[in-house]
């Protein structure tokens, strides 16, 4: 296995985690109802943890060869070694490989919990495959993890439930937030060029087995909401056979193409450590 | 979702006054009852029940957790405190402390 294809994938788990942790904070001290605002200002450290573990490991590996950091991070003009705070901090939104389902913004509260839900449901198929794969560190982070996730899954899935079948205005909402996010949901199963890499030698998970079940959470709850995903004519045929649902999809985001809402988050998120190196509070 | 709890368009931004109180009795992991831990907004009981989780138990101080509606809860009179209580005050012999316990009987 190459190891900085290998640092790009635990690069690309840990900005998904990131930054939709990120995005879910932005609604602390907002959120409709304190029990709510708590809820998911828990989601957010659960995300932020997640990043943690992974970006610590990613520097452990950074930094244990020579050049390695010159290789996989040429962006990064921060000397010395390699920390968490680096890859959160010190790399542009070229060098972010999160997929761009996550770096949506909140919008109102339907559409930050039906992101959240979309994006659950996939995680937790990931995350249980990764805690069986040959990478002993990611199998421990994912076995940590998934619980964490379950409940994101369960607390997303009510959401939705509850608003696509409630007042004629959140369902409204909800069918608007579902018809914004839908064309990034086909991202999640297209492997990027290091995924497919670490695939072939038995690292990573294979994400095309995970479509299906994942359409199949995705249906039954929406079903209970009384939503449908959109209809789509404009299929350009994107890599994916057997699916029930055709996508048109946007992708890129794995490989450092991001939609312009990135740049603002990054900018807002480094700006202190940016202006003050190292600085602590 | 019950009309009364619905986030209606003229109510965008709902306050905790739109979803009813629920009382929240958590277990913690050594104990054998569950005891009063505070209360909280929500729509339904199974939310109540995720809101207790997110609120009450984040540092891990629960193992289960119950929650019930604070309307079904009736409380005494503190008028009556009086009546209800003082009488208890002069009858000692109400205490189990005239009997030894076995070494067996735990948890007493």
């Amino acid at each position: 296995m190459r190891r900085d294809q290998h640092i790009h994938y635990l690069l690309h788990l840990a900005d998904d985690s990131l930054i939709l942790g990120h995005r879910n904070s932005e609604w602390t001290g907002h959120g409709p109802i304190l029990e709510q605002d708590i809820a998911l200002s828990n989601i957010s450290l659960d995300l932020i943890g997640q990043a943690r573990n992974l970006y610590q490991y990613a520097a452990r590996l950074v930094n244990r060869e020579r050049g390695m950091k010159e290789k996989v991070l040429p962006g990064v003009k921060v000397s010395g070694e390699v920390s968490e705070d680096t890859l959160a901090y010190f790399r542009d939104s070229r060098d972010y490989k999160n997929c761009l389902l996550v770096e949506q913004p909140n919008g109102d509260w339907g559409k930050t919990v039906l992101r959240q839900f979309l994006f659950s449901a996939f995680q937790f198929l990931l995350y249980d495959r990764l805690k069986q794969r040959d990478d002993q560190q990611v199998a421990a982070i994912a076995e940590k993890s998934i619980k964490e996730v379950a409940y994101h899954l369960r607390w997303s899935s009510e959401w939705v439930i509850r608003l696509g079948d409630g007042t004629a205005e959140s369902h409204r909402r909800m069918r608007h937030a579902l018809e914004d996010l839908w064309l990034f949901t086909g991202e999640l199963f297209v492997a990027a060029p290091y995924e497919q890499e670490l695939l072939a030698e038995g690292y990573g998970a294979d994400l095309s087995s995970c479509r299906l079940p994942w359409e199949d959470t995705i249906l039954e709850t929406l079903a209970r909401a009384g939503l449908f995903p959109p209809e789509d004519g404009t299929s350009n045929g994107s890599a994916h056979t057997g699916s029930a649902i055709m996508t048109r999809s946007r992708a890129g985001g794995k490989e450092g193409q991001h939609t312009e809402h990135l740049g603002y988050l990054l900018a807002e998120m480094q700006f202190l450590q940016r202006a003050y190196p190292g600085c602590e509070w | 979702m019950n009309p009364e709890n619905e986030l209606s368009s003229n109510n965008p931004s709902p306050r905790a006054g739109s979803w009813p109180l629920w009382e929240v009795f958590i277990r913690s992991r050594q104990g054998l009852d569950h005891k009063h831990a505070g209360s909280l907004h929500a729509a339904d009981a199974r939310m109540a029940i995720e809101n207790a989780r997110d609120v009450y138990t984040r540092r891990m101080e629960g193992v289960s957790i119950w929650v019930v509606e604070s309307r079904h809860l009736h409380a005494s009179d503190p008028d009556e405190a009086g009546a209800l209580y003082d009488p208890a005050n002069d009858k000692i012999y109400r205490h189990p402390t005239f009997y030894v316990l076995p070494d067996e009987l735990k948890n007493m």
